[in-house]
């Protein structure tokens, strides 16, 4: 599979890391001198530039968080005139203000390269037929793939999200071969197509890229087999970027994370000590070469691990697994700490199970109740109260038996679940703190 | 080929260079900009061992060279072609090149092959060949800087440093001189680290560039994109320098 770029992509070890030292300085300099939020925030540590001398020092400097760009509001950490800043976006804010974030007119170029990285080792290339499926507007994901996609030279069917009887017949007319959008709104194309009874053999569908929402690896064997494709994850924040932070190549074993672009740490959430290699925790970033909008050990939240070996796929970048969910998302249940990705998980696996479920949370007494709601499909046996009941008494089994909590699964009628055309809310917590 | 990390370079009292890390890859031109005093000069006289660094590494092909003095330096592979060419004004053309070898010299290469390189300077310099006579105090501006890289060359670097090369020179001889470099690059494989006022000229033929203030890096980026990065164009490529958003 072609590399998009193979000098930094395949870089030495050694030699990446003088390039990350070289650039995490000059960017330490830079924030320094002309952003006031790092500023104060490097005076308070009693920290000065000048006290980065190797790669290790990073961990000596200040984190920022999403508050920190919620105080700043809007345009308080931008490293530049706002003349100079060719674009803005904005991620949304469930709780407060949104935050803010501006490109030059060489983050856009940079953006656009590293979001080729990542569709280029999809296999991506200017052959290709790609649909944006996901929304145009604040948020950064459609833009991200559409100059992704122009950079490497494929055609792009900006189509947005929504209106998924449209998206469909647009991917039979115009011969879509790359689908974009979030791994949820793929089952949603592919359920209207089941209903429909177009089959997807028929299309001309290669790969999907999908991203911007924590998806299993049952999700994605889902998604292959529903659709005819080859399901690709990235990752990416607004925050930092938009896509183009990592992604997949064709080994499979982890998403190569742009390190020429990007320093990562992995840290313990509770007490913001680095952890070592290969553990799990909340990944944190540094950006190396953004000019408008610079992060200094940004928590992304996003829990996952990093990994040093080796890749067969040659490139020499670090390879991050999956998210699992976020630090925030974490459910603490009767005291366990569990992810809803963890749940995904298990019901993938489980023979006949539907990618739709929804998870609530009560309080009975003191005790935390965790049901889980599955819709009934024909699989599962709708009419036959006792194979039913013993599909349940699976499901309940294996939750107990991985998180450690019971839970109660409940079916519910096939599509009463609410579908997302966005990100999947699927995580309703009735219990009052 | 030139790896520096960290390195710290004073004047007396005054810190010149604070935490400098840069690098220089085989066949690649980088070039240095920033105001006058921002240190470019001091990381030449640095790696050159003219001015000497207090710590730091400057690692040329794996060793690190930082506690070396300028003869073992040039020897390893290193030349610098100082600021404001100092030629010898009452040598020779051809005297001031031989002097280029003077370590060459030293060590009892022979003197056909030294000879040769001298051919060598004048087939880059057809100018100099006409004029190997002369001294090199009757030359013009755009002359001696050629001679000063000859002579640089003549001690067969593998890393040429140049301060200022266009300095004082009429336009059209600096795109000479700036075509002379490129060429070293293409045509010998010469590593490149390039000082120069002239931003945009320089910024034009290099690979990657260093943005430089008061004895920092402030940037590292592609040649091409530090041309179209606004506070270079305001600060070093003279564009628009009023119009500064205030927040």
């Amino acid at each position: 599979m072609k590399i998009w770029d193979p000098l930094y992509e395949c870089m030495p070890r050694e030699d990446l890391e003088q390039l990350q030292l070289e650039r995490l300085q000059a960017t330490v300099n830079r924030v320094y001198k002309s952003v006031t939020c790092y500023k104060k925030k490097f005076d308070e540590a009693g920290i000065l530039p000048e006290d980065i001398r190797s790669l290790d020092d990073l961990a000596k400097l200040p984190f920022t968080t999403k508050e920190d760009l919620r105080l700043n509001y809007p345009y308080g950490m931008f490293a530049v005139p706002l003349r100079e800043v060719v674009r803005i976006h904005s991620s949304s804010g469930t709780t407060g203000k949104p935050t803010v974030v501006g490109y030059t007119k060489n983050d856009i170029r940079t953006w656009s390269n590293l979001v080729a990285r990542f569709m280029t080792s999809a296999g991506v290339t200017m052959d290709d037929v790609v649909q944006i499926a996901f929304g145009y507007g604040l948020f950064t994901g459609a833009f991200g793939l559409h100059y992704g996609s122009e950079t490497i030279g494929a055609s792009v069917i900006p189509m947005s999200a929504g209106n998924t009887e449209k998206q469909i017949m647009i991917m039979q007319d115009y011969k879509t071969t790359a689908l974009v959008s979030t791994p949820s709104y793929a089952i949603t194309i592919a359920s209207r197509m089941e209903q429909m009874g177009i089959d997807p053999k028929s299309l001309s569908l290669k790969v999907g890229l999908f991203g911007s929402e924590p998806w299993s690896e049952g999700m994605r064997k889902e998604i292959e087999n529903r659709l005819c494709l080859h399901a690709t994850d990235n990752y990416g924040l607004s925050e930092i970027i938009g896509p183009g932070v990592a992604g997949d190549c064709e080994c499979n074993n982890g998403m190569h994370l742009y390190e020429d672009a990007f320093i990562p740490e992995i840290i313990d959430p509770d007490t913001g000590e680095v952890l070592p290699r290969g553990s799990i925790g909340e990944l944190v970033l540094t950006t190396l070469t953004k000019e408008a909008f610079p992060m200094i050990r940004y928590r992304t939240r996003d829990i996952t691990s990093l990994h040093y070996e080796k890749c067969d796929c040659g490139r020499t970048l670090v390879r991050m697994k999956k998210t699992m969910g976020r630090s925030d998302d974490m459910l603490i249940i009767k005291g366990v700490n569990v992810f809803p990705s963890q749940i995904e998980e298990i019901l993938f696996a489980i023979e006949g199970c539907e990618p739709h479920y929804q998870l609530v949370l009560e309080r009975e007494g003191d005790v935390d109740v965790l049901i889980v709601r599955i819709e009934v499909t024909e699989n599962i046996f709708f009419d036959e109260m006792k194979k039913q009941k013993s599909f349940v008494e699976q499901v309940e089994r294996k939750l107990h038996s991985v998180l450690g909590v019971s839970a109660s699964v409940k079916l519910v009628e096939p599509s009463s679940l609410p579908r997302h055309e966005g990100k999947a809310v699927r995580v309703i917590d009735n219990r009052k703190r | 080929m030139l790896r520096i990390k960290n390195i710290n370079t004073y004047y007396g009292q005054v810190h010149a260079l604070k935490n400098v890390s840069l690098h220089l890859n085989a066949g690649e031109i980088v070039s240095l900009i920033g105001a006058n005093g921002a240190g470019k000069t001091t990381i030449l006289n640095s790696v050159s061992a003219i001015t000497p660094v207090r710590d730091g590494e400057i690692l040329f092909e794996g060793k690190n060279i930082a506690q070396l003095t300028p003869d073992r330096i040039v020897e390893m592979g290193i030349s610098q072609v100082p600021e404001g060419r100092q030629v010898f004004k009452d040598f020779s053309v051809a005297d001031n090149l031989e002097l280029g070898a003077y370590l060459r010299f030293r060590a009892r290469e022979k003197r056909t092959i030294i000879r040769s390189d001298i051919e060598d300077v004048f087939t880059l310099f057809p100018q100099l060949a006409q004029r190997k006579k002369q001294m090199a105090g009757t030359l013009s501006g755009g002359e001696q800087q050629m001679l000063a890289i000859g002579r640089a060359l003549m001690a067969k670097p593998k890393v040429l440093l140049l301060d200022e090369p266009s300095m004082g020179l009429a336009p059209l001889v600096v795109q000479d001189i700036l075509r002379v470099i490129t060429r070293l690059r293409e045509e010998k494989g010469t590593s490149i680290l390039l000082v120069e006022q002239n931003a945009k000229a320089a910024l034009k033929i290099a690979d990657r560039g260093y943005v430089l203030e008061t004895g920092k890096v402030l940037l590292e980026e592609k040649a091409s994109e530090l041309l179209e990065n606004k506070d270079v164009q305001r600060a070093y490529l003279g564009k628009d320098k009023k119009e500064i958003w205030e927040r």
